[in-house]
Parts: structure tokens; C-alpha cells; sequence
């Protein structure tokens, strides 16, 4: 009778729902290194003081491809300093794609927000709460570092080097006209899902790699906030920017543009 | 596919479209002054395109962001980590 189905109580799945305290978020930081036993203490204890003065919930995970150089070593001094909860390792025996680096990472990451970043100190993690403010703002898949807006910008780079960067993107924005200012940034936040999702399709390696996330994110209609950052490269005066890799960048892009 | 099927076709069209309109294959007559600006047009179009990529791109070249305070902040937060760590037990 009508009257006796009101008064029966909520399904089950419904009370669980309720009772269940909303999942906070957690954002695990991925940092793939290879030779950074100088910069990875220092890199861990700018993403340790950013999140811990914005109340942020992290873990940080070093994937150390074998480098030669005692990483390795540092890096479990840091997780003994910071706590296990905190810092975790997951090393490769040797120097892997970076790709299956970020897939070897989120295996065992316990957050449902990735951020990716360069662990040479290049990319400043004081970024990332103005990350996690755009993505709350916009409710955005994904959020992208760009040197190239707003008072984003660079510190090391000559002429030379500007004008190389620009013209590269020029010809990117034009050919590919992906809705982001800067493509070959590495500086990212994802939901943990997406990441998953671009990296199963994503074919490219190195910088082209980053490039193809998000042209493929696009097809996917991700959507994509951008932060201006600043990007100081400290070692643009040992590695200049060779033929090699602006023939390498060009094959990349023509490939993205003739198949996406 | 996409894009550089885009662009195919996009230039497939225009370029079409200009053929057709200089050779008088549609049979329309257009003005003398008409015919001089089109047949050269395409020409006129690349360097056009070649002189708005160069300045574009010389323009963001100039106002591009050097991150002079962003290297000063850097440079003292490394030593204030390097001190901190040590404190901490790091052995660098």
C-alpha cells in the first residue's frame, strides 16, 4: 500500500553514500629523474614547503631509472627525513621512456590528481597551488604550465634560443592550433583518469611526447586550463639546443599534424 | 587525418576558385582592373603570410619574459634548503 512504501527507509546504496565522508583530494607528484643527486633534495624540499604552507594533501613518487650517479641513495635519505607516506620510490633498473615512467608512477599513486614536472629545478613548485586553484576554478581535465602567456617566461636563454622557441611554437599554433600556448612544456596537472587515458594513446617520445598529450586531449575534448610559470633553465649553457633535436621536433610535429 | 586533410582541402578550394576565376572557365567577364590584382594574388598572399610570421614571432621574441627575480628567489631558497636538509641528517 502507498502509505507503507513512504515510510520505508532509503535504499541501501543511498545511506552508504551519505554516511561515506566526501574523498578529499590528494595529488601525487610524479618526478621521473635520471643524474639529479644535486637538485632532488632541493626539488623535494620545495614541493614539501609549497604543499605543507598551502595545506595541500601530497605524496611524492621518484622514479630513479638507475642513475649512476647516487640518486637512488639520496632519495631514501629523503623518504626516511619526510615519512613513506610522503615520499615513495619506485626505481627502474635503467634509462626508460618517460612515458612509462609516468605509467610506472601512477601504478602507485594513491592520488586522483597527477602532476608532472621536470626534477632539474627548471619548473618552480610554488606553481602548483595556482594549478589546483585554476583547475578547481574551471573544473579542467587538465592544467598546463605556459611560458608563453600572461607573465610567464623563461631565465637562461639567449637569443638564439628565443627566437627558436618562438618560431617552433608559431609553426605549432598554426598546424596544429591546439587551444594551448605551450605544447612542449612538461609542467602539468592531470586528473589521475586522464593521464591514464592520454598515455594509452599517446605514440610519440621525449618533448614530441608532451606535445601529443595534448593535441590528443583536444580530440578527446579534455578541457585544458593554462597557468603562466616561469621556467629557469640552468642548463641551457652545457646541452644547447642541437640540429639533432630541432630535426627531431620538426619530424614529430609533421607526424602530429598528418595523423591527429 | 585531420589536420593536414583540413589544410588540403582548404587550399584545394582556394586554389580552385582562383583558377577558375583566371582562366574564364565560368565565363564571367570581369573588369580589366579586376583580372591584374587576381592573377597575381596568390603571390601577394605568401609574402603577406611571410611578413605577418616574422613580425608575430619577432614581436613575441622581444616581449619575451626574462625571469630575473624568479633565478634570485631560486638562488636563496637553494640555500636555505641546503641548510635545512643538512639540519635534517642529509648527507649531500
Amino acid at each position: 500500500m502507498a502509505s507503507l512504501e513512504v515510510r520505508r527507509s532509503p535504499p541501501r546504496s543511498r545511506r552508504e553514500l551519505e554516511v561515506r565522508s566526501p574523498r578529499r583530494d590528494r595529488y601525487s607528484v610524479l618526478l621521473p629523474t635520471y643524474n639529479e643527486r644535486e637538485n632532488l633534495p632541493l626539488i623535494v624540499w620545495l614541493l614539501v614547503k609549497s604543499f605543507s604552507e598551502s595545506g595541500i594533501n601530497y605524496e611524492i613518487i621518484i622514479i630513479d631509472d638507475g642513475s649512476p650517479d647516487g640518486t637512488r641513495d639520496v632519495a631514501e635519505q629523503l623518504q626516511k627525513i619526510y615519512g613513506s607516506d610522503r615520499i615513495l620510490l619506485k626505481p627502474r633498473e635503467k634509462k626508460l621512456g618517460l612515458g612509462t615512467a609516468y605509467i610506472h608512477g601512477m601504478k602507485h599513486a594513491t592520488g586522483n590528481y597527477i602532476i608532472i614536472m621536470d626534477a632539474d629545478l627548471s619548473h618552480h613548485p610554488k606553481f602548483i597551488p595556482e594549478f589546483i586553484r585554476k583547475q578547481k576554478e574551471g573544473n579542467f581535465d587538465i592544467v598546463s604550465g605556459t611560458r608563453y602567456k600572461g607573465n610567464g617566461g623563461v631565465y637562461g636563454w639567449d637569443l638564439k634560443r628565443k627566437i627558436i622557441s618562438r618560431g617552433a611554437n608559431f609553426l605549432t599554433q598554426i598546424l596544429l592550433r591546439p587551444g594551448a600556448s605551450d605544447l612542449t612544456g612538461s609542467f602539468r596537472l592531470y586528473r589521475k583518469e586522464v593521464l591514464e587515458k592520454l598515455i594509452e594513446k599517446c605514440v610519440s617520445k621525449g618533448y614530441v611526447f608532451q606535445m601529443e598529450m595534448i593535441v590528443r586531449a583536444r580530440q578527446l575534448n579534455y578541457t585544458i586550463g593554462e597557468v603562466p610559470i616561469s621556467f629557469v633553465d640552468r642548463v641551457y649553457g652545457e646541452s644547447k639546443l642541437g640540429g639533432n633535436e630541432i630535426v627531431s621536433f620538426l619530424k614529430g610535429l609533421l607526424t602530429l599534424f598528418a595523423t591527429t | 587525418m585531420m589536420k593536414l586533410v583540413q589544410w588540403l582541402w582548404g587550399l584545394a578550394i582556394l586554389g580552385s576558385t582562383w583558377a577558375a576565376l583566371t582562366t574564364g572557365t565560368l565565363g564571367l567577364e570581369l573588369p580589366l582592373s579586376c583580372q591584374e590584382v587576381l592573377w597575381p594574388l596568390p603571390a601577394y598572399l605568401l609574402v603577406s603570410i611571410g611578413c605577418y610570421a616574422l613580425a608575430t614571432v619577432g614581436y613575441r621574441v622581444a616581449t619575451f619574459h626574462d625571469c630575473e627575480d624568479a633565478t634570485r628567489e631560486l638562488q636563496s631558497q637553494i640555500q636555505e634548503a641546503r641548510a635545512d636538509l643538512a639540519l635534517r641528517g642529509l648527507r649531500f
